[in-house]
């Protein structure tokens, strides 16, 4: 065999072997890490900061940072179009779930946090689950589920425990794949889809819990749910309304069936605080949403709020209220970010969070004392001062009116469940702003209140500019706001490094890294809306950029 | 759907995906709004277009639980069990079923009647199994409790998405609460200085009879309309650039786009030129003739916008 025909045979010399993700996945102590060169959770680490250590992309090298690879994903249950080239096998594919096999999802953008452990990439669509090669997005296999139905809006990615993934779907399961091959082990019903329930979180694996959020736009109630890592059982259900008698808030609804049907759904994977086993999660919007109707005149807690769960038994610790009464779809459901930081001369356990709503808080996270508040939307008007517990005291005019009331923000919010980032050496929490205003038309004035998102309709006016914005967690002012062109930006969330940087995607589709202490871009590529919150790992001594265009993800390096 | 704001959506059994999620989609899980739904009130089964888009005939794809399967119910069944209904439920539970002036609990959100696929959950309560809580024992045949329950779920899969009630569709009341002749006095103050009543503004009303939308039109400043759908009118609109390079040469235009990084103007030729920015070079200065209407979002008051409103619909 001559040499050359040695070097066309090569592609089928090589050995076939099985695709497979590599490693030994995460063990549970291993999350307690701060994030450096794996990415092995929702947010990297606990602390919610997406702050990474990683430095050897900064201020100065950042400029070299290079196209390492691309891929496009197909959701859906046909093998991947690449795996069909010369030489190259097959993706092995898996197929789960108990719906019909004819309610294909044909599109969705990766809106996930990919995990990134051991060189292999893990992340999610709708129904969808994949492992990619971290080193050239090679696919080593993919997951698909058949789904039931339930709105198919996003998937915030995977949680890992040890070689098990977890993933929630649409219609309401809690799946579990081995980590190697994609196959999967067991799934649960987790929600009743009949009653609107559909299920968007990535899990978030503390220790043996699998914590589980669900989402529902009609007046059902939220709660978080615990499940064995090994076994799916449920180890505990906490719900975020009152449910029964004498449950805690229950004097903040007009009755008990109203608390009953009183949302406050667990959109977003919450925070966690090894030292006092607090699990820390943001909670959605009261229902009906936009009509007080049967809700009464008072707070319905525990709704748009911050809530802290023992993480053992699922018990409520405290709890703070960013958006009192809700009336326009102002969801809390924020990532909340854990800091250890000076507040006022004291080294303090704080909690910062820049809300849906316009307004920025910092409170103790032991303690869930209240310590700031501010407002960071520029013309956030919602509001009108603050109440006795430092949240946003509602102004009932700027309610949905019949004649109509122009708002700012829009429901869509200042900001959605895109997760900020937090520098430890700027002190500052990066998060994106936007401000635009809607009239908020009340169309259904049934004194009874109206159901789910009805009863009103909104007419989108305009922006008034949007930005990525570093807020000060010592006082809530704004040390930067580095201005987007056009609407958006921000689109997938943020990304701080230790290399005096924050990456986002900007509203004219360049993935941008600011200098962390002024907000001046350093580098951009143009690839596209950014989908899911920018992220960085390191192999092989070379720090890697990644970042999602719809279904396609892209990963930069430094050669 | 609201294209016009940017988004992007696929028909997928009745429910959108925002593919593209451009601002101000601010991606929420309420916030999607389903494609194919909005199902007529009385339409069980949503938009053929939608069905067919999933490949599964017969199939209730939009509404309240996309894609969700269930067997259409026997309609003499669900006939018989509406009757029923109205002689032994109305009064307590109201005629939509979201409640009455008895107490009775809203049934369109009720966990059981949600989840109920043939009576087996809400039969028992029909009988009396609630008595403790206050539903009494209703005096009917099992049969006929089994009706009323089809009745109940038929009404339940006209639900919206996001569980909006099913007549969300019915006319809302009028917007106009606003005083015409305030209205005409802050307009003669704030507004005539770029518009006139006799001018621009000429037959507006019968431009855009619903008073709803010239509300929405004029606070905006100018109707919104989907991307790409172009208005000669809207020219006036695009903000111009002036862009000076740092030889002196000096390009004006209007503004196709800008970033941080780039910035493209329309000749009056029509032809665009791209110019590469870095920081402050070149020297762009933007007009942007809509920037008085930005500007005047935060000083409105919804009482000024309500009367310029009623005093805009007599413009017709």
């Amino acid at each position: 065999m001559t040499f050359t025909k040695l070097l066309l045979a090569a592609p089928f010399l090589l050995s076939p072997g099985l695709l497979m993700a590599q490693g030994a996945g995460v063990a549970p102590e291993q999350l307690l890490k701060p994030l450096k060169d794996s990415w092995p959770t929702y947010n990297g680490d606990y602390s919610g900061k997406r702050y990474s250590a990683l430095t050897q992309v900064d201020r100065s090298t950042v400029k070299n940072l290079t196209l390492a690879w691309m891929i496009k994903v197909t959701p859906g249950d046909q093998p991947e179009e690449g795996g069909r080239r010369r030489g190259h096998q097959e993706v092995p594919l898996s197929i789960g779930g108990e719906g019909p096999s004819d309610l294909h999802m044909r599109g969705g953008s990766i809106k996930a946090s990919v995990l990134q452990v051991d060189g292999t990439l893990y992340f999610t669509t709708p129904d969808n689950a994949w492992a990619v090669d971290a080193r050239d997005g090679r696919q080593l296999w993919h997951y698909f589920w058949k789904t039931k139905g339930g709105t198919h809006i996003g998937n915030r990615g995977l949680g890992m425990w040890n070689d098990y993934l977890y993933m929630e779907t649409p219609d309401d399961y809690l799946v579990s794949l081995e980590a190697k091959t994609g196959k999967e082990r067991w799934h649960k019903k987790i929600a009743e889809l009949d009653e609107g329930y559909f299920s968007t979180p990535a899990p978030i694996i503390v220790g043996n819990h699998v914590l589980v959020g669900t989402g529902n736009d009609i007046d059902a109630p939220g709660f978080l749910q615990s499940f064995d890592p090994e076994t799916g059982d449920l180890q505990w259900k906490h719900y975020t309304v009152p449910m029964e008698k004498g449950d805690p808030g229950l004097d903040t609804w007009a009755s008990l069936d109203a608390a009953r049907h009183g949302g406050g759904p667990t959109w977003v994977p919450g925070a966690y605080d090894p030292e006092t086993k607090l699990y820390i999660f943001s909670t959605g919007n009261p229902t009906p949403a936009y009509t007080t109707g049967t809700r009464g005149e008072g707070d319905n807690l525990f709704t748009c709020s911050l809530i802290a769960l023992n993480v053992d038994t699922g018990k409520m610790a405290w709890y703070f209220q960013t958006s009192p009464h809700d009336m326009h779809d102002y969801d809390s459901a924020q990532t909340p970010v854990l800091v250890d930081a000076m507040f006022n001369g004291k080294m303090r356990k704080l909690l910062v969070t820049a809300t849906r709503n316009g307004y920025y808080f910092t409170l103790d996270r032991v303690t869930g004392e209240h310590l700031v508040t501010a407002k960071y939307g520029m013309y956030t008007n919602w509001a009108d001062g603050l109440n006795q517990f430092g949240g946003p005291k509602r102004n009932p005019e700027k309610d949905a009116t019949v004649g109509g009331s122009l708002v700012s923000p829009t429901s869509g919010g200042t900001v959605n469940w895109e997760p900020p980032a937090f520098s430890p050496q700027t002190g500052l929490l990066y998060v994106a702003e936007h401000n635009s205003y809607s009239m908020f038309y009340l169309t259904d004035v049934d004194p009874r209140g109206s159901m789910g998102l009805g009863g009103k309709e909104e007419d989108h006016i305009g922006s008034s500019g949007s930005f990525l914005t570093a807020i000060d967690y010592k006082t809530g002012k704004i040390a930067w706001r580095h201005r987007y062109y056009g609407e958006g930006g921000g689109g997938g969330g943020v990304l701080a490094t230790a290399g005096g940087l924050v990456f986002a995607g900007d509203a004219s589709g360049n993935l941008i890294a600011h200098d962390a202490a002024t907000g001046k871009p350093v580098w951009h590529t143009r690839i596209g809306e950014v989908t899911n919150p920018p992220q960085t790992y390191m192999l092989d001594g070379h720090q890697y950029v990644i970042a999602a265009t719809g279904d396609m993800l892209w990963s930069f390096m430094l050669y | 759907m609201r294209l016009k704001n940017g988004f992007a959506a696929v028909a997928l059994f009745g429910l959108s995906i925002i593919v593209a999620n451009r601002a101000p989609a601010q991606e929420t899980p309420q916030a999607a709004k389903p494609a194919a739904q909005t199902p007529s009130p009385q339409s069980a089964p949503a938009a053929p277009d939608a069905r067919e888009a999933s490949g599964a005939p017969g199939h209730r794809v939009g509404g309240f639980v996309p894609g969700q399967k269930r067997p259409p119910g026997d309609p003499a069944q669900i006939a018989r069990g509406k009757t029923l209904f109205g002689v032994n439920c109305r009064s307590c539970h109201g005629a939509d079923l979201r409640g009455g002036d008895m107490g009775g609990p809203n049934l369109l959100r009720s966990q059981v009647a949600l989840r109920d696929l043939n009576g087996e959950l809400i039969v028992p309560i029909i009988q009396g199994s609630r008595q403790q809580m206050g539903m009494p024992a209703i005096p009917i045949s099992p049969d006929d409790a089994k009706a009323v329950a089809a009745y109940v779920r038929s009404v339940i899969e006209t639900i919206g998405s996001q569980g909006k009630p099913p007549d969300e569709g019915r006319p809302a009341p009028s917007i106009l609460v606003g005083n015409a002749s305030e209205g005409k006095s802050y307009f003669e103050v704030k507004c005539a200085s770029c518009h006139s009543a006799t001018g621009d503004l000429q037959g507006i009303a019968s431009k855009i009879p619903d008073p709803k939308m010239l509300q929405t039109a004029w606070v905006a400043g100018g109707e919104r309309r989907g991307r790409g759908e172009d208005d000669p009118k809207d020219s006036a609109r695009i903000p111009k650039a002036t862009i000076t390079l740092a030889s002196g040469e000096s390009v004006e235009g209007s503004l196709v786009r800008i970033d941080d990084f780039l910035v493209t103007v329309e000749l009056v030729d029509g032809t665009q030129r791209t110019f590469r920015r870095n920081g402050d070079v070149p020297k762009v200065v933007i007009q942007d003739p809509m920037k008085t209407h930005t500007d005047m979002l935060s000083q409105y008051t919804d009482k000024d916008i309500h009367d310029v409103t009623a005093y805009l619909v007599t413009l017709k």
